[in-house]
């Protein structure tokens, strides 16, 4: 441990005299969790559709009004004939055009089936499907709202409930776990805290070594009675730090700003992150034992960094991936991490719940530390 | 100091490094006394540094011994590391932090005491006269302070032996007179040096020299004594400065002529190596093509003359 106190101060100086070290310490974080937690919002609402109503008496008011209740659609024109409506779904404008036509109102009131056109601009799947199935949803229950009405009148209904009212045969009964109002950030949040800290920590620390290396200081340390311990401890401890400090940065952003509350352990939750520090510093070694310039430590960092984002869990669920990028997904301490903080946050999760996890991220720590721990070694000798 | 006093700093038996199947020093021998200033020359990659990391410790030699203090470069080289100095040929302290702030962390490194802390500072600071720059980055210095500055932190902790790899390289004139002062002054505490150089100049200050070429030390000893060596100006050979007007056409001329051993160009001047048998008149005319304003003096050899004919000996020696 001989020369550790030396290094580990000369390292917050380095640290203090950086601005670009504070700038991606501190703003990255900040830029992330605007990104993920407020500007990428993956329920689809608002989408903007155009009505043709060429019967305009109350029903077909109700229909569009009922559509627009959902918050799923804005009425973004009333074009009067078949070409406007047309070319506002061409051009882009609209995403869902509604054709109600003229005997809409007529042909229900005389118990009569009615139709109505629904076009729905499929270039954009995720909004298209969206648009479906709140369109065929809200119908269905309407027409079912009606097949009640018109059944009591004639003294016929398929179910009773309870109280003996008219009712559906099967009543689903769907509550929503955890996150009831299904938010992004939620979601997104708590896995930032693991992307976050994996790519200051992943950069920084392969940083701060390949430089000394690059610049030859490294060289000059290896001639001073400075220890191996000393030196790896001495650098990597402050970045062990600030990665403390991002955590909780980006903890009381989550409670404070987004309104996610941590259901589970706090301390589960901090203890588990001390290990997937290590397990990223012993990364971080790793890239800084085979770049040989910073360049190269950048190079290698996106080569970790890109499937972690995309592969972990964080952005996209890891159930709809093909069997080998699933598997490969296994490979990366942050998939077992991604899946630990948001059980633990969201879920509520204990040690138990998350047994399989911990046990995965623990193997690739101790993996990765024997790895990069010995190829550190063997470039002193 | 309790140990006792070694009169032989350094000493290499036979030292001798491989790198995979590439020999890149094959068994030096050498010795450098206490408070000497040993010169170390030769071609990039004849294994000058290769050597000097060798009897820092930080390399371990595949077979042969050597010793720098007494202490073994392979078993004790933790030992040698708390005792010596070493100063790189390009600028290895960190550019972000301020020249007290180099000096202060490698103060550190050696875990020089507190108390003790100030006044070493206070004495290198004296040494190198870096005190005006000490709130400067390291960075900013301009060459001649970087390399003091360097200088500064290898003697942080009063080594016995301080190793300067091409310690001038890249430095104005002035600079490197000021730093080879520094060095002199240094010899005289009783520091002895290990350096290693380009310059013929920086070699004739040295109390000794060697030449390293492919991993051999084809040259040793004092300058004087080289300068005076049989190989270099055998008996029965004189060695002239010659000027004249058309010094190209001479030295082809001199390439051709028998009685002409060697020929270089040293600035305005030709130098020649002759039998001693010949008539240094007679042969200057053949020589300058009737010259008659053409002058010739007898000279003693350089060092660089030293370098340049034991190099070429040893490389028809490896040819043959």
């Amino acid at each position: 441990m001989n020369g550790f106190w030396a290094i580990l101060t000369k390292e917050f100086a380095h640290i203090r005299r950086d601005r670009t070290t504070i700038f991606f310490m501190f703003m990255v974080p900040v830029i992330q969790l605007i990104i993920f937690g407020v500007a990428i919002d993956v329920t689809i609402d608002n989408i903007p559709l155009v009505v043709l109503d060429l019967d305009g008496r109350a029903e077909s008011r109700r229909l569009v009004q009922a559509l627009e209740n959902t918050q799923s659609f804005q009425v973004v024109g009333r074009p009067y004939d078949q070409e406007s409506f047309r070319r506002a779904i061409r051009s882009g404008r609209a995403k869902a055009g509604v054709l109600i036509p003229a005997e809409y109102s007529g042909r229900l009131l005389r118990n009569e089936q009615a139709e109505v056109q629904v076009l729905i601009d499929g270039s954009d799947s995720q909004i298209a499907t969206t648009a479906l199935n709140t369109v065929t949803l809200l119908v269905q229950n309407m027409s079912v709202g009606r097949a009640k009405s018109v059944g009591e009148a004639v003294h016929f209904t398929p179910a009773r409930n309870a109280s003996g009212a008219s009712a559906l045969p099967i009543d689903v009964r769907p509550r929503l776990l955890y996150n009831p109002d299904l938010e992004s950030s939620h979601f997104f949040v708590p896995g930032l805290i693991a992307v976050i800290l994996q790519m200051v920590l992943l950069f920084l620390t392969s940083f701060s070594i390949v430089r000394e290396r690059e610049l030859g200081t490294l060289e000059q340390l290896f001639v001073t009675p400075v220890g191996r311990g000393g030196l790896l401890f001495g650098k990597l401890i402050p970045y062990a730090l600030m990665a403390y400090g991002e955590l909780l940065i980006v903890l009381v952003a989550m409670v404070g700003i987004f309104h996610v509350p941590i259901s589970g352990s706090l301390l589960l939750l901090l203890g588990l992150s001390s290990l997937f520090i290590l397990t990223v510093l012993g990364l971080g070694l790793l890239i800084s034992t085979i770049a040989s310039t910073q360049l190269e430590a950048v190079q290698f960092s996106f080569l970790v960094m890109l499937p972690s984002v995309l592969l972990s869990g964080f952005m996209f669920p890891r159930s709809e991936m093909p069997l080998v990028i699933w598997l490969a997904g296994y490979l990366l301490p942050v998939t077992y991490f991604v899946e630990i903080v948001r059980g633990v946050v969201l879920r509520g999760a204990d040690a138990v719940d998350l047994a399989s996890s911990i046990l995965g991220l623990l193997c690739c720590c101790v993996a990765i530390l024997i790895l990069s721990l010995a190829r550190f070694r063997k470039q002193l000798d | 100091m309790s140990e006792p006093i070694f009169d032989t700093v350094i000493r290499t038996d036979q030292l001798t490094r491989d790198f995979g199947d590439f020999r890149a020093l094959s068994e030096i021998t050498l010795d450098v006394p206490r408070a000497s200033i040993f010169g170390l020359l030769g071609p990039n990659g004849a294994g000058k540094s290769t050597l000097i990391r060798m009897l820092c410790g930080v390399l371990k030699p595949t077979s042969g011994r050597g010793s720098v203090l007494g202490f073994d470069v392979r078993a004790d080289a933790e030992a040698i590391k708390r005792r010596i100095g070493y100063m790189s040929q390009r600028f290895s302290l960190y550019a972000d932090l301020s020249a007290i702030e180099n000096i202060r962390f490698y103060a550190m490194i050696y875990g020089i005491s507190t108390e003790r802390r100030r006044e070493r500072e206070d004495a290198v600071i004296a040494l190198t006269g870096i005190g005006p720059y000490l709130d400067r980055l390291g960075g900013h210095l301009s060459g001649g302070w970087k390399q003091r500055l360097a200088l500064a932190c290898a003697l942080i902790h009063e080594p016995d032996v301080i190793f300067l790899d091409e310690p001038t390289a890249g430095i104005d004139p002035v600079a490197r007179r000021d730093l080879w002062d520094l060095l002199f002054e240094l010899s005289h505490q009783g520091v002895t040096m290990f350096v290693t150089t380009h310059y013929m100049d920086e070699a004739e200050r040295c109390s000794k020299v060697g030449y390293l070429q492919g991993g051999e030390l084809i040259v040793l000893g004092t300058p004087n004594e080289l300068k005076n060596s049989k190989r270099v100006t055998p008996d029965d050979a004189r060695r002239y400065e010659v000027s004249c007007r058309d010094l190209p056409a001479a030295l082809a001329r001199a390439k051709s002529m028998k009685a002409v051993r060697d020929a270089t160009l040293f600035g305005p001047m030709l130098h020649v190596l002759t039998d001693a048998s010949a008539n240094p008149g007679e042969l200057v005319l053949e020589l300058t093509g009737g010259d008659s304003g053409a002058e010739f003096r007898s000279v003693a050899p350089t060092l660089e003359d030293v370098f340049v004919i034991l190099s070429r000996a040893e490389e028809a020696r490896a040819a043959s």
